[in-house]
């Protein structure tokens, strides 16, 4: 019926959290519980590489003093989900900016739902967009697009593929904001980057 | 702090004064006049105001929780209680508000802004934004035209010609008009040339704010609300 329910894994050995985040999904949709891993064990890692959540719930118990701001960190290297803490014990401040955010272990279901929903939406790999400006090879291809051309037909003519072509054209939406082929072309030719054809009236 | 706190707990109810709600969210004038509540309320409670415009209260409350939180997933029981004839209602004055006062007043202010940009930037710019409102004209339109009419249809019970449609249809076709807002936003903001003033600049900029947040309400109230309500409508009529 309504829109499907996002992925979310939960790391964590405790089974009672595992069945109060599964119940909590359960009464109030918008996510389900996808899976549970119990360890960080290299078969764990692999079955996280291929869940491709959209949110990871991590309890912290899981991580040795020494690894407790490396061991999120990594987690994000390897899934583009977001990665949410369980405040099952005290987190430093320092570790806890290592999230995209806290849910803690008394807080109303609604609130931990509200929370996970806003940061389904922003995305984590949104802040880490360039701050630079297009590459030679970005404004390229920025210019195909201005001029109407179809990503196959960008690829043939600079002998890349087409997934190439899209990594190029998600990155220049990172770096402009701009999402739109109508929005993009404006982009171009405010910047000169191609010619605006229509003589002055 | 405390002030976000504070409104992240909030709840309205039917005994709380009108004057209080708005004191809290002063967004939610624009909900009372889309909804044909004028000032000069006194000491009224909600409910009182509710029952004397023929709104229902739980209808009423639903569209203000959706304007004064960003993340409110409103329970089936809540929807439940809201009336399908008040959303569209509602939903059809926010129509006529932003293609009457929201675009022409925005296309004012930038066309002001443009006024010392170069003739190629000026009819850039214009071009853009003429695209941009055809398509929201557009996606309007369609729910002026087919879903709004469908709708009423179901609730007085009398669906005629219509029976082909369902409300699943309106979900599938349910398009973004946000992405262009969106755009324009980001060039006015990073890309225009320094000719344009500054102070322009920022006016059109908080009305593209402004718009591209209650467009976002306006679709969450589409999409968690509107869809839901008609989606049981059809599932009585249908036993």
């Amino acid at each position: 019926m309504m829109k499907e329910n996002r992925k979310v894994l939960l790391i964590s050995p405790s089974k009672i959290l595992a069945a109060g985040f599964e119940g909590i999904f359960k009464d109030h949709g918008g996510f389900a519980l996808e899976g549970v891993l119990t360890d960080l064990s290299r078969s764990s890692e692999v079955r996280l590489k291929n869940m491709n959540a959209d949110v990871i719930l991590v309890d912290p118990v899981l991580f040795d003093y020494s690894s407790r701001i490396s061991g999120p960190a990594y987690l994000s290297e390897i899934s583009d989900a977001s990665i949410v803490v369980i405040q099952t014990s005290y987190l430093e401040e320092e570790v806890l900016k290592q999230y995209g955010a806290a849910v803690g272990l008394y807080e109303d279901p609604a609130m931990i739902l509200n929370k996970l929903k806003t940061l389904a939406g922003t995305g984590k790999r949104t802040e880490l967009a360039d701050r630079n400006g297009l590459s030679v090879r970005e404004k390229e291809i920025l210019v195909c697009v201005a001029k109407g051309m179809i990503n196959k037909e960008i690829a043939d003519k600079y002998c890349i593929s087409v997934h190439t072509v899209m990594t190029h054209r998600k990155n220049i939406t990172k770096k402009t904001g701009i999402k739109t082929v109508a929005g993009l072309t404006l982009y171009a030719l405010l910047n000169n980057l191609i010619d605006y054809r229509i003589d002055e009236p | 702090m405390m002030l976000a706190k504070y409104r992240e707990r909030k709840t309205f109810s039917a005994g709380m004064k009108i004057a209080d709600l708005i004191d809290f969210n002063y967004n939610l004038l624009t909900v009372l006049s889309r909804l044909g509540i004028g000032l000069g309320f006194g000491e009224d409670r909600i409910g009182e105001i509710c029952s004397r415009n023929g709104i229902n209260v739980d209808s009423f409350l639903l569209i203000c929780y959706i304007y004064s939180y960003d993340d409110y997933i409103p329970s089936s029981e809540m929807i439940s209680r809201a009336d399908p004839a008040d959303i569209v209602k509602y939903l059809h004055n926010s129509h006529l508000k932003y293609m009457k006062d929201d675009m022409e007043s925005l296309e004012k202010n930038l066309n002001e802004m443009v006024e010392p940009c170069s003739w190629k930037h000026k009819s850039l710019i214009s071009g853009f934004f003429a695209g941009y409102k055809q398509e929201v004209l557009k996606h309007f339109a369609y729910e002026e035209d087919t879903v709004f009419p469908y709708v009423t249809g179901l609730v007085s019970g009398n669906i005629e010609g219509e029976i082909s449609y369902s409300i699943e249809k309106f979900e599938e076709n349910h398009s973004n008009i946000d992405e262009k807002l969106n755009d324009l936003k980001n060039i006015v903001m990073k890309y225009l040339p320094e000719t344009c003033d500054n102070v322009l600049r920022n006016e059109v900029l908080y009305h593209l704010y402004s718009l591209e947040k209650d467009l976002d309400r306006h679709t969450v109230l589409e999409n968690s609300v509107l869809i839901p309500l008609v989606n049981r409508l059809e599932h009585d009529e249908r036993k």
